[in-house]
Order: structure tokens, then C-alpha cells, then sequence
């Protein structure tokens, strides 16, 4: 799987697409097939505040419950609503149908510490 | 590093995910763990079960000791019948729970978990020594020479005796074979080499666990996977393994069972035999028993659409017009591959314990409403 030029990468393996002063925020596809079954998806509340690195959502595998970092900082606009009924979208389309949330970027851009496409697949590889 | 059993480079060649379990490097999943949950379920599944221990316990005293030694009654077992037991210390803890078959009259095999084989070897020794058996009855441990697979599933019946290939002059073996019923166990040949087919099982569909010996295992593997496809046969890891025994409420030693806990406190009192002469613990439990449990097993569901429920959660009794209350914990927990909800095993104050009682299960931040089930958890339509 070539990993989309346009998101950046945390080291924790979430994406984040930064578009204007909005951020969608997803898991990678290296994680959910580290992950596989994913039965269940635990998504912030609307409204909530997040600074990045803040354990924000929570996914579930038959096996095990992982927690979910915000790459960047921000408040809480948009689920997906869809994962709550069919949450194996995000081993299906992890970069694009399996987004997690939106966040209105509150502080800066994108923390220096994210990695672009090419660091990341470094990262996995 | 890890143990590896003979079937390792054929889980490898499978694309399995490997992970550590009792000391052996096991597969955990090949594909996916629900798809491999559904292919036991609805057709069929080969499991590597060759990490646990296999011991052979036979001589004048075998039947003797082992009364005397393990929890259940082996009075009724015949030769070619097994059943579910348990290893008790003097103070009622588990030691292990364990499967024996009874061979002949005075010659047994004993199947061990893995993470446990040690202490049982060590454990069964110290009674034979302790309770005058030595010059009677011989333990040998069979582990680095014999291990089984296992095949599960509603098609496993006719793909093991499609796989031992019994000529027209063997029809009545092969008749032997598909009509055994649940804890009965026959000496059968397959590619010419003796194996045990035992029809016992970890998951509560149909299926066999075979007994070879561990050169053996890599062919008899491969020759049900192959006379299996045309059933959609699956090689299964770990991960369905404990969701299957999940649903069937069945405990895993480490998680319902330890040494600390006795067989009634996880809810295993019907394998413990009071009827039987003395055995290890039977005074201590038979105190427990009469002086009521603290805390008791049950099986639970969730009532809605939430996160599974996983080992460590609490869990809460609701109270009319106040705050719930901490009645127990999980043990054991996952989503349900064929129900599609959290289903779970825990330990509760006995109030809460009755079938239909509404609890709470604490996931993470919030309660979510389960109910306590009667044993299977999920049961076929």
C-alpha cells in the first residue's frame, strides 16, 4: 500500500490531514493490519479539546483496546459516524472511509515532530 | 527464546502472526481471528495444540493414584473414555485443569496447559512420593515426543475420516470412527503410524484431538488441510481459540483459574467428585462448600452496542435509587465474533451471580449494562 504524499504521520502511527484550519484525523494502514479485526471504535465528543499527544479515541481488536494520540491540538468538530455501526471500515480504507474525527485547529500547524509519507514508510519498514 | 513445535515453519510458510504463549512461539492468527472463529463455527478448523503437555501415568496404582490425586471420579471411566479434571493443592487451589483418558485399565494419558506443564510434572511427582505410589506408578512425560492437533468444526467428522483413508476392508474402523461421541478416544493409523483420536475439544463444536508423535505432526497437519479445502477448511491461531472458548464460557488457566482460586470459586464444582473416597483438597473444599462462597463465577453479555469488556474490568451491582456498587471483576473478555456484542467470564459477589441479574461492566470512563447468562454464552440456532 503507497501511503497518501498529502497527511503527515505520527510516530504512533495516526495521520492527519491539515486542510485550512481544519484536521482530519485517522489511523494508519500499517496499524490497522497490525491491529486486524477491528470490532469497535471509541470516538472523542464533539466539542472536546485536545492539545497533540492527547490519547483522544480508542480502537478495539478482538484482542486488545489501543489507545489513539492527536497528532495535532484542537477542538472536536466532526465524527465519523459510520465507524460506530461498521468500524471495519478502518481495516477496509484507513487513509480515506476510516477517518476517526475532525478538529478545528486551535494552535499552530502541524507539530515538527510529524513525519511525511517517505519518513513514515521508513518508519514501519 | 521460545519453544517451537514441529508444525512452527509450516504456521510461518502459513503467513501467521506469531506471538509468545506458555514459553512457545504459537501462531495467533492466520488470516484474521473472526474469520477463523466463523470457518470452526460453520465449517472447519486445525489447530496446533502440540505446546501442551502430554504425559503418560500407568502401573498396578495409575487408577488409585489419579483418583486420589485428581478432583474428578474416574469410578465410571472405562477404557476409551476421557474427562475434564482438575488438580487440587491440599488448600483447594488449582493446580491445572487437565483432560485424562483413560487408555487401559491401569494406563492413562494426561493433556496439560503449556504454561503449567512443569508445575504438574513436579506436582504429580511430589504426590506419588508423598502418598506411596512410587513403587506402583510410573510418570512419564511424553511432551518432547507426542503432541496433538486439533479439528473443529461441523465438517471435521467427515474430513478426518476422509484423511485416514480407510480401505473397503476397514469400513467397520471407519464406522467406528464417525460414530464416537463426545470423551471417547480410539488408537486409529494414519499414513501406517498409530495416533490417538480423541473426540474432545476446546471450542463446543463437533471435532477430535489427534495424539501423534511430533514427526508426525507436520504430515497429519498437512493431510487434513488438504483433504479439508474442499470443506473450506482454516488453520486457526490462538486469537479464535479464546474467543470459541469464550463463547462456551469454558476458563483458561491464568485468567478463571489459579492457584490461589479453588474449582468451586470458578465455577468448576461439578468436577469436583465429594462422593469419592479422600482426594488432595477434598476436605478444604468440601469446608468451602459448606461455608458458602465469597465471590462466583458467571458469564456475561452486554446488553448494547459498546467497546468489548476485557480481563481486569470491574464490575458494578446497580442499586435501586443510589450508587452502583463494585461486585467483581472480569476475567476474561472479547467481542463475540457470533454474536456480535462484548460477551465475557468474571468473578462476583453471589448476590449478583443469578442468571438474568442485571450488571455493569466499568469500560473505561463509563458503565455499560450486561446481563449474567447461563453457560454457553452463545449457543447454535
Amino acid at each position: 500500500m503507497t501511503l497518501p504524499e498529502d497527511l503527515k504521520y505520527a510516530e504512533s502511527h495516526e495521520w492527519v490531514r491539515v486542510e485550512a484550519d481544519v484536521a482530519t484525523i485517522g489511523i494508519s494502514d500499517h496499524a490497522q493490519a497490525e491491529l486486524t479485526d477491528i470490532v469497535f471504535v471509541e470516538l472523542p465528543e464533539i466539542g472536546k479539546q485536545f492539545e497533540a499527544g492527547d490519547a483522544c479515541a480508542v480502537v478495539e481488536s478482538v484482542k486488545t483496546a489501543s489507545d489513539i494520540y492527536s497528532p495535532i491540538g484542537g477542538e472536536v468538530i466532526e465524527v465519523n459516524e459510520k465507524l460506530v455501526d461498521q468500524p471495519e471500515l478502518v481495516n477496509q480504507s484507513a487513509f480515506t472511509e476510516g477517518w476517526f474525527f475532525k478538529l478545528k485547529i486551535t494552535g499552530f500547524s502541524a507539530p515538527d515532530s510529524l513525519m511525511t509519507a517517505e519518513q513514515y514508510g521508513e518508519h514501519i519498514s | 527464546m521460545n519453544q517451537r513445535t514441529s508444525l512452527h515453519s509450516l504456521h510461518l510458510e502459513a503467513g501467521a502472526q506469531m506471538v509468545e504463549f506458555g514459553g512457545w512461539d504459537m501462531p495467533v492468527f492466520y488470516t484474521g481471528i473472526i474469520d477463523e472463529h466463523r470457518s470452526v463455527r460453520e465449517k472447519a478448523g486445525i489447530f496446533d495444540i502440540s505446546h501442551m503437555g502430554v504425559f503418560r501415568i500407568y502401573g498396578s496404582g495409575a487408577s488409585k493414584f489419579l483418583n486420589f490425586s485428581l478432583t474428578n471420579d474416574l469410578a465410571g471411566l472405562i477404557p476409551g473414555q476421557a474427562q475434564y479434571t482438575i488438580a487440587c493443592l491440599p488448600a483447594g487451589g488449582v493446580v491445572d485443569d487437565l483432560y485424562l483418558y483413560r487408555l487401559d485399565q491401569e494406563d492413562f494419558m494426561l493433556v496439560v496447559n503449556a504454561s503449567r506443564k512443569e508445575r504438574d510434572l513436579q506436582w504429580l511427582l511430589q504426590c506419588l512420593k508423598e502418598h506411596g505410589f512410587e513403587q506402583s506408578v510410573t510418570i512419564e512425560d511424553r511432551s518432547d515426543e507426542e503432541g496433538a492437533v486439533a479439528i473443529q468444526g461441523p465438517c471435521s467428522r467427515q474430513i478426518l475420516a476422509e484423511c485416514l483413508k480407510f480401505s473397503k476392508s476397514e469400513m467397520d474402523l471407519k464406522s467406528k470412527m464417525t460414530s464416537m461421541t463426545k470423551n471417547h478416544l480410539a488408537r486409529f493409523k494414519f499414513e501406517g503410524e498409530s495416533v490417538w483420536i480423541c473426540c474432545t475439544g476446546y471450542t463446543g463444536e463437533d471435532g477430535f484431538e489427534i495424539v501423534a508423535s511430533r514427526e508426525l505432526l507436520p504430515r497429519l497437519w498437512k493431510g487434513i488441510l488438504s483433504t479439508g479445502e474442499a470443506f473450506g477448511i482454516s488453520p486457526i491461531g490462538l486469537g479464535a481459540r479464546d474467543t470459541l472458548r469464550m463463547e462456551m464460557g469454558y476458563p483458561l488457566y491464568g485468567h478463571e483459574l489459579n492457584e490461589s482460586l479453588t474449582p468451586l470459586d470458578a465455577g468448576l464444582g461439578w468436577v469436583v467428585a465429594f462422593s469419592k473416597e479422600d482426594f488432595i483438597g477434598k476436605s478444604k473444599l468440601k469446608a468451602q462448600k459448606n461455608e458458602g462462597l465469597k465471590q462466583r463465577a458467571i458469564a456475561f453479555k452486554l446488553l448494547g452496542k459498546s467497546a468489548p469488556p476485557r480481563e481486569g474490568y470491574s464490575l458494578l451491582q446497580p442499586r435501586e435509587g443510589g450508587d452502583s456498587e463494585t461486585t467483581g471483576m472480569v476475567t476474561s473478555g472479547t467481542m463475540s465474533p457470533s454474536l456480535g456484542i462484548g460477551i465475557g467470564l468474571g468473578r462476583v459477589d453471589p448476590r449478583s451471580s443469578t442468571i438474568g441479574n442485571r450488571i455493569e461492566v466499568a469500560i473505561r470512563n463509563r458503565t455499560v449494562l450486561a446481563e449474567v447468562v447461563r453457560r454457553p454464552i452463545y449457543r447454535k440456532p
